[in-house]
């Protein structure tokens, strides 16, 4: 072979590169996305054990195991790890993993801007864990950092902050190779509406993360100012506001929370219709609708705020934009729930995970709708309820949907199949503690328990005990998953080129696993909605 | 209205749910959080129906069309008649609901024609209520004995939802609170009476409530406000408008008899055991009983040269807090001169500090003065 003979002669870009080196400098999609996904099950994993800290504090009424302050350095940190190392690396590394393959490019656009963003991130999070132990401690004022609280905190505050600089960084990094991929390097006949949702869920996020990740560091950097530098953003005795802090904060932080449900939705408008055998439901108005998701995003941002006091007419305004969200999700959820009706349907596991994420999904997105309501917010804001609705729209939705992604590619990732028993034990263990855990939050907050507190009073004991043996059987099974991938990854059976007979985008048509450069030259498609390909001609690939 | 009213007494009167403050929200005691309380009932019933139908469908789908049951795929994948009505639909759902709904969030915003003002303010880590028209005000501290959240002694039974001075208000009147805070912003929620308002230091918020029966509701902050957060209940007493009244004179003849002569001159033990009481309710949460602070974040007074050394120091960070950290505040702006002069003289000579010294009420007083000039 003269291709390889070259490659070999010293055209190093195009071998393989061993080693340290490989990943140190990583500059092949495949590489970058692994990476990004390791890094992201490592912080999975820390946050989770923060979690389970919080969940044992809490398993009794009265203080055992940590003092308050330590306990809300806990939850903040719990949510910053989850939020910025784990759920949104994760979808990144998988864009990065997939994006790709499935829309026949030869890698990202920019290969080294690709490893610089993710290299970002490793020092991030080491910021945020050594924190802990500098005096006062990691930051304590809750992930959202509201000022004036977190003026007051000591030097982790600043090491935090600094953090959410260079985790933003990395992900705007990460969205414009995503956009540019999406938008330039599309192979002939992948036309835009017709590419997979994965791919428009993937290039909507990214322009949501260039919109609002510089509007968070700008407002943690207002942060830092206020405390060190004798400014007064958000001191009222200097002039400030501390409400504006809110305002800008949830101006990031609304449209960070479709960051990430976007690329969970995605993920699931293709692992849907493989398994149903079918294809798509409304693939025109899943792109519609997931575009008007990503504008409403940005006109909903108060409804974080219906108890700061703000106007009656704030409040409508706010309220009626929220409920008008519900209109485009809900037209997903149909359509995915058509896209089963009348298919085939089988449930392996990825299947499963997706089915779980629907169902799942709408419990919280029904609660959101009930929070939206200014009214009823005023009794439900800042107590439990909140807690259990975004673990809903969070854990089961972005992380299932995460789960259902890696299951649904592993084969082809890996060349390896995973065991399917460990895999449906992984699903059925997950969907059931995970409901035991936070299911009965809701009580906890119609009821009227705060979130955020180390200690409760004692009619919230018996759900806050079933709470947290469900939160510890839940990070339990975590273990099967990280067990399947390991033994998998070395001793699963070879996969074949489509090891699901119903998945029929670009991907499942090179082989198993993806060779290193996947299309060197760029195929010849013909393609139908959501990237199902019809006709495909050349797009050679290399080891 | 009414099918909210039937479905939250189904659910109320469901024998699992006995206790069934545990699973809804609590029985409503005014006219907002009964028009909150049906809110909810109704979003609940509307909501779980959507839900129990998408699982309905989505369960029918998934028990028939397997591929285990030979079931062949239909190849359907568009139908523009059922999306537009799947989108119009949960539309005017919406809009049924936005109408209720716009009238609660008027009606919570109605505040005025209030019968009585308090202000209320958020402090690291108790309330401060301040009755604007019969000027009288107090703070209102978790009554929760240390011992039992550390759990060295039993829990009472409102476990952290005990003060040891509630807000007293009359029933049947329209209380309006003005809401501010010192330090960081705290939320004063009672979800009986269904009011949820932030506290933000340096603005001033409005909220309203009439009670409708005698008793004792309880509620917590609901902000994260820093490390006791979790420990500075409300406890809202509602009386008789007759009691009330009797408990307003006998609470106005206790402040004047309580007013401290500015010119006493205290003696030692007198001023220790005084600011011992002050030094609890007010600083142990940082400082701790013993003393010895939280190292890194709150210093210790026990052997701290500012509580051993020159008088003028300890006097000036007490009035006027910390500029390096503010999580020191001014008590100044709180405290008496006679509790300031108390807590000064007791941080002086307990634990392991000796100093004998005594700082009167007089030079506090004096070194108001003296800031004031500077
Ligand atoms: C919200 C927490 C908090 C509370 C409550 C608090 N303090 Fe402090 N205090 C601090 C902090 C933080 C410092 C350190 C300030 C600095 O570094 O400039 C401090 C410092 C001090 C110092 C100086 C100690 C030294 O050695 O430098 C004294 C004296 C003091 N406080 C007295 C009091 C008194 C008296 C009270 C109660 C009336 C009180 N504090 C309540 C947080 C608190
Ligand atoms: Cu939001
Ligand atoms: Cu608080």
């Amino acid at each position: 072979m003269a291709m390889t003979d070259i490659a070999q002669a010293g055209h190093g870009h195009h071998g393989k590169p061993q080693g340290l080196a490989r990943w140190l400098f990583a500059t092949n999609h495949k590489d970058i996305g692994s990476l990004y996904l390791w890094f992201s099950f490592c912080m999975f994993l820390s946050g989770g054990v923060l979690a389970l800290c919080i969940r044992a504090e809490l398993f009794r009424p009265g203080l055992q195991f940590f003092q308050p302050e330590l306990f809300n350095q806990f939850t903040t940190l719990h949510g910053l790890i989850m939020v910025f190392g784990a759920i949104m690396p994760a979808f990144t590394g998988m864009a990065n993993w997939m994006l790709p393959l499935m829309i026949g490019a030869p890698d990202m656009a920019f290969a080294r801007m690709n490893n610089w963003s993710f290299w970002l991130l490793p020092p991030a999070a080491a910021l945020l864990m050594l924190s802990f132990i500098v005096p006062g401690g990691a930051a304590a004022a809750g992930w959202t950092l509201y000022a004036p609280l977190s003026t007051q905190m000591g030097m982790g505050m600043d090491m935090t902050i600094f953090a959410i600089h260079i985790m933003g960084l990395s992900s705007i990094m990460g969205s414009i190779n995503i956009i540019v991929t999406i938008l330039n390097l599309r192979a002939p006949g992948m036309s835009l509406m017709k590419m997979p949702m994965f791919a428009w869920a993937s290039l909507i996020t990214a322009f949501l993360i260039i919109a609002v990740m510089p509007v968070l560091a700008g407002v943690v950097t207002m942060v830092l100012t206020d405390r060190h530098f004798g400014t007064h953003f958000f001191n009222a005795a200097g002039g400030g506001d501390p409400i504006l802090y809110q305002h800008i904060f949830w101006f990031f932080g609304h449209p960070e929370v479709y960051i990430m449900a976007l690329p969970a939705f995605g993920i699931v408008s293709q692992v849907i219709p493989a398994f149903a055998r079918k294809p798509l439901f409304g693939y025109a108005s899943m792109v519609y609708a997931t575009s008007s998701i990503g504008v409403l995003s940005f006109m909903v941002w108060a409804h974080h705020m219906f108890v700061t006091g703000m106007p009656a007419a704030a409040q409508l305004f706010f309220m009626y934009a929220t409920m008008l969200i519900a209109v485009p999700t809900g037209v997903k959820v149909f359509n995915w729930i058509a896209t089963m009706w009348e298919g085939s349907m089988s449930f392996e596991t990825p299947m499963l995970f997706a089915v779980g994420f629907i169902l799942l999904f709408t419990i919280g997105g029904l609660s959101g709708v009930t929070l939206s309501v200014a009214a009823v917010d005023v009794q439900l804001h800042g107590s439990y309820y909140v807690v259990a609705h975004f673990h809903y729209v969070l854990v089961a939705g972005a992380l299932f949907s995460l789960f259902a992604a890696i299951y649904y590619w592993f084969p082809k990732m890996t060349g390896r199949l995973y065991s399917e028993r460990l895999g449906k034990l992984h699903f059925w263990w997950s969907l059931l503690w995970f409901n035991v855990t936070f299911f009965p939050m809701h009580f906890l907050g119609l009821a009227g328990m705060p979130r955020r507190i180390p200690d409760y009073a004692l009619q919230f004991t018996e759900f806050n005990q079933i709470a947290s043996v469900g939160a510890f059987m839940f990070g339990l099974g975590q273990l099967i998953f990280l067990f399947n991938m390991l033994r998998s990854l070395r001793h699963g059976a070879p996969a074949p080129q489509l090891p699901w007979d119903g998945a029929n985008t670009l991907e499942w048509r090179i082989p198993t696993p993806a060779p290193y450069h996947s299309f060197v030259e760029a195929p010849q498609l013909e393609v139908k909605e959501n990237g199902v390909v019809v006709r495909l001609s050349g797009g050679r690939h290399e080891e | 209205m009414s099918l909210g009213r039937v479905l939250g007494i189904t659910l109320l009167a469901w024998p699992a749910a006995a206790r069934a403050g545990e699973i809804n929200l609590q029985t409503p005691v005014t006219a907002l959080a009964r028009v909150e309380y049906d809110l909810h009932t109704t979003l609940l019933a509307i909501t779980g129906a959507i839900f129990l139908l998408v699982l309905a469908v989505m369960l029918y789908a998934i028990l028939r069309h397997r591929k285990s049951l030979g079931h062949q795929a239909a190849h359907f994948h568009e139908n523009t008649a059922v999306e537009i009505i799947w989108t119009l639909l949960p539309l005017l759902i919406l809009l049924a609901m936005a109408w209720p709904a716009t009238r609660a969030v008027l009606a919570q915003k109605s505040t005025r024609g209030e019968d009585l003002t308090i202000k209320v303010t958020g402090y690291q880590w108790k309330w401060r209520y301040d009755y604007v028209d019969d000027n009288i005000g107090f703070m209102s501290h978790l009554a929760t004995p240390r011992e039992a959240i550390s759990g060295t002694a039993a829990k009472p039974a409102n476990y952290l939802l005990e003060v040891d001075e509630p807000l007293v208000v009359p029933t049947g009147r329209k209380v309006r609170l003005l809401l501010t805070a010192n330090d960081v912003i705290h939320s004063w929620w009672v979800p009986q009476l269904g009011v949820k308002q932030d506290a933000i230091p340096g603005f001033l918020r409005d909220a309203w409530f009439t009670i409708d029966k005698p008793g004792l509701y309880r509620g917590q902050c609901s902000e994260l406000c820093g490390k006791d957060h979790g420990f500075m209940p409300i406890v809202v007493d509602a009386r008789s408008p007759a009691d009330y009244a009797l408990w307003l004179a006998a609470r106005k003849k206790a402040a004047a008899a309580a007013a401290d002569d500015p010119a006493r001159v205290w003696t030692l033990a007198e001023l220790k055991s005084r600011g011992e009481r002050v030094y609890s309710q007010n600083c142990v949460a940082c400082h701790q009983a013993t003393g010895k602070g939280i190292p890194g974040a709150f210093p210790a007074l026990d052997g701290s040269p500012v509580a051993t050394g020159d008088k003028a120091a300890h006097i000036a960070i007490v009035l006027n807090g910390s500029k390096r950290n503010t999580a020191m505040p001014a008590w100044g702006k709180q405290l008496s001169d006679t509790d300031i002069a108390a807590v000064i003289t007791y941080e002086r000579n307990a634990w392991g500090n000796h100093t004998g010294q005594v700082v009167q009420p007089a030079e506090i007083k004096a070194a108001r003065g003296a800031g004031q000039g500077a």
